[in-house]
């Protein structure tokens, strides 16, 4: 009790460390907060990695599968069949870095759209920074992109020794920023989407089949080229994802064409849906335990 | 001088009652349009007292209404109330899973919740890993678990299991897990709710010792819901008792306790005399319980000293009904006392009930301690199972009326179940 005396009249008056109040000013996005426990996001993508292969026996394994036999259906399908030319990169380097680009985006968007309806469990219960949890799917998702990327150095590699040219130099610089701006979109897309959801679900059923529609907006099985003179290419160059395909092509093999002002644009719009997804977020993580 | 650590202010939460559907955008839109001509939400205007059991006329409803209390540092304060009084609600708020509709929280130092333990236990992950996830969920930072780690361990008791993963835990080393995580958060406040549900005996004991300890040895706060009245009022020093969203009592835990047994006894749900309706399904029924004072006329208050005595009617309705018995069972604040067979002392009973209706009265032993005492009736056949159940038949409450010996076992401020009398025989 006398101890209790001593700490309590240090305290100061009035001076509170949280006040919870019904409406937040718009831009309170508490991203201090979010760093403050980066501890368990860390924890979130090691529980991910962990979780998923658990009793598999191939274990991490199976990401490369996917990309391989999507590798090979391309090639029948978009080399074979329907003749669509390559940029003078080899079909299979070409499919393959599309693919391995594209399932990053694509899984970071995914997961990230579902984060308020699939975590409502134990979000009902305890408080953390809700952001804490897209952000860690996209940081799991990157390990995935990690495993399904050294497949595809392999297979480089491979046809290096049979003569085909790397392009391996300082350009190399440039693939994280372009796997952060596919972060940065997907995030910015899925939150946006997922934040939507909590009271009406009728878009969940509408992300799963756009994501593979968008990906032929995107060139991921042909390249830009392909469309030069045609009239809808234009539209596919609105599409903030073309530049970065683009550009990792480029940086790759040496074959692709962007500009700095495409890639300024998609700088752009991918900030902006950002933007716009953490303050949808940040006013929907307050109150969505009512509605989901 | 102590320091209020929770400040309550004016807080409301309002839910809509029914589905989230079709309706509910329409009314989004109309809010959407108030708010740009700058008016009110119209929604707010409306909403009821949140009375579970009677229909309302409007879809939304005040889960809480215009809360206002303080807390200060080091106190246990004990939130009392049905189902459905707000109680959680309250809880969700304090702790941040949800935002109030109007009103605020101000709070001072670190909140850590327990709504439920084991939040974000992954069943595939070992107990070690799981200790970590759990204890960042919590708000811990990883140092902070490391260094704590084995005390967790050793508290809860599982570290034979600590590297297996926890789906091949009983409930039972889940919850002490859990708990141990959530008992080692050093928070200068914290909020359970129900937790002690799960776990054998001993383990509650020491969920219960850790609680304690929390408060009185740390100086921490610690606000707790349980519909237990003996645990709350061994933890607990101030209490706070809800009705319908609104504080219906707050003060010390004691006075809050008795305005919440008060209220149990004369409300709508709580009753001296218990009937059931004959049925054509039934051969063996309960048709009556009541409680009665000496004279014979049904009671719901009694004295320390007053005979209570209990009325229970019957009927057998088939010729071979052979080795059944009435029985009671008394629960006093919600903790079984005994179960009183009638054929503890009459073992004849069991095989000589013929047709038809009978009538028992039983005296309860007395004198019996200040509380709110529950009847359950029960028409069974010993050692094979009920045949007939009148759950939550009859209450009656038993009050500190007419004198009050300071020194005497039955008095309530002395603590314990039941009052027992004893004889000190000096042997040396």
């Amino acid at each position: 009790m006398i101890q209790n005396t001593e700490d309590t009249s240090i305290a100061a008056k009035e001076e509170w460390d949280m006040v919870i109040q019904p409406k937040a000013h718009l831009l309170d996005l508490n991203l201090k907060e979010v760093w403050r426990y980066r501890d368990l996001l860390l924890l979130f993508v090691k529980r991910d990695f962990i979780a998923q292969y658990k009793q598999t026996i191939l274990g991490p394994l199976w990401h490369i599968i996917q990309p391989i036999f999507t590798t090979i259906m391309f090639l029948l399908i978009f080399g074979k069949i329907a003749n669509i030319p390559t940029d003078a990169v080899p079909p299979v380097l070409f499919y393959m870095s599309g693919i391995t680009i594209w399932n990053y985006f694509a899984s970071c968007l995914n997961s990230t759209s579902n984060t308020f309806v699939a975590n409502a469990g134990i979000f009902g219960k305890v408080y953390f920074p809700r952001l804490v949890i897209p952000l860690s799917n996209v940081l799991s998702n990157m390990v995935k992109f990690g495993i399904q990327f050294l497949l595809l150095l392999a297979m480089m590699a491979f046809y290096s020794f049979r003569g085909y040219p790397i392009h391996f130099g300082i350009t190399w610089l440039w693939i994280p920023v372009l796997i952060l701006m596919m972060a940065g979109l997907g995030l910015g897309l899925g939150i946006i989407i997922s934040s939507l959801t909590t009271k009406y679900r009728d878009l969940t059923v509408l992300v799963g089949f756009a994501v593979q529609l968008l990906m032929y907006a995107t060139p991921i099985v042909y390249p830009l080229s392909f469309l030069k003179g045609k009239s809808y290419a234009r539209w596919i160059q609105w599409n903030p994802l073309t530049p970065i395909v683009e550009s990792w092509r480029y940086v790759l093999f040496g074959q692709g064409s962007f500009t700095a002002g495409t890639l300024l644009y998609s700088t752009g719009v991918i900030a902006a849906i950002l933007f716009l997804g953490l303050l949808i977020f940040s006013k929907v993580e307050r109150t969505f335990m009512d509605t989901v | 001088m102590s320091n209020t650590v929770i400040k309550v202010e004016n807080l409301s939460k309002q839910y809509r009652l029914g589905n989230v559907g079709t309706g509910s955008f329409a009314h989004d839109i109309n809010r959407t349009w108030y708010r740009l001509l700058g008016k009110e939400d119209p929604y707010l205007k409306i909403g009821e007292e949140n009375d579970r059991s009677v229909k309302g006329s409007s879809d939304y409803i005040w889960a809480l209404k215009n809360i206002n209390f303080e807390v200060k540092q080091g106190e246990v304060l004990g939130i009392i109330g049905r189902n459905g009084a707000g109680k959680s609600t309250l809880l969700k708020l304090l702790s941040r899973t949800t935002s109030p509709t109007s009103g605020s929280i101000k709070i001072k130092g670190r909140v850590a919740s327990l709504l439920e333990v084991g939040t974000g236990f992954h069943p595939e992950l070992t107990g070690r890993e799981n200790i970590f996830l759990n204890g960042a969920i919590l708000g811990m930072s990883k140092r902070e678990i490391k260094s704590k780690f084995d005390e967790i361990v050793d508290f809860s008791g599982v570290e034979r299991y600590i590297d297996t993963p926890v789906k091949r835990y009983s409930s039972g080393m889940h919850v002490r897990l859990a708990f141990g995580v959530a008992a080692h958060l050093d928070p200068e406040i914290l909020i359970v709710d129900e937790v002690l549900a799960v776990g054998d005996a001993e383990f509650q004991k020491k969920a219960l010792g850790k609680m304690q300890d929390v408060s009185t040895q740390g100086g921490r706060t610690v606000l707790f819901v349980s519909h237990n009245i003996v645990s709350i009022k061994k933890l607990c020093n101030k209490g706070m008792y809800l009705v319908n969203g609104l504080v219906h009592h707050a003060g010390e835990i004691e006075d809050t306790i008795d305005a919440y047994q008060q209220s149990i006894v004369f409300s709508k749900s709580h009753k001296s005399a218990y009937y059931a309706e004959e049925s054509n399904e039934k051969d063996i029924q309960i048709l009556a319980i009541k409680i009665l004072d000496e004279a014979g006329n049904e009671k719901g208050i009694f004295d320390v000293f007053d005979p209570v005595l209990v009325e229970f009617e019957m009927i057998i309705k088939k010729e071979d009904a052979s080795f059944i018995t009435p029985i009671l069972l008394v629960e006093k604040d919600g903790v079984e006392l005994f179960w009183s067979f009638a054929s503890d002392l009459e073992p004849g009973i069991l095989d000589s009930l013929p047709m038809g209706r009978h009538k028992f009265k039983v005296q309860l032993p007395s004198p019996l301690k200040k509380g709110v005492y529950n009847i359950h009736g029960n028409i069974g056949k010993p050692g094979v199972g009920n045949i007939d159940v009148a759950y939550d038949a009859v209450q009656f409450k038993v009050d500190e009326l007419s004198f009050n010996p300071a020194n005497a076992s039955f008095a309530a401020g002395r603590g314990g179940v039941i009052p027992a009398i004893l004889n000190w025989e000096k042997i040396g």
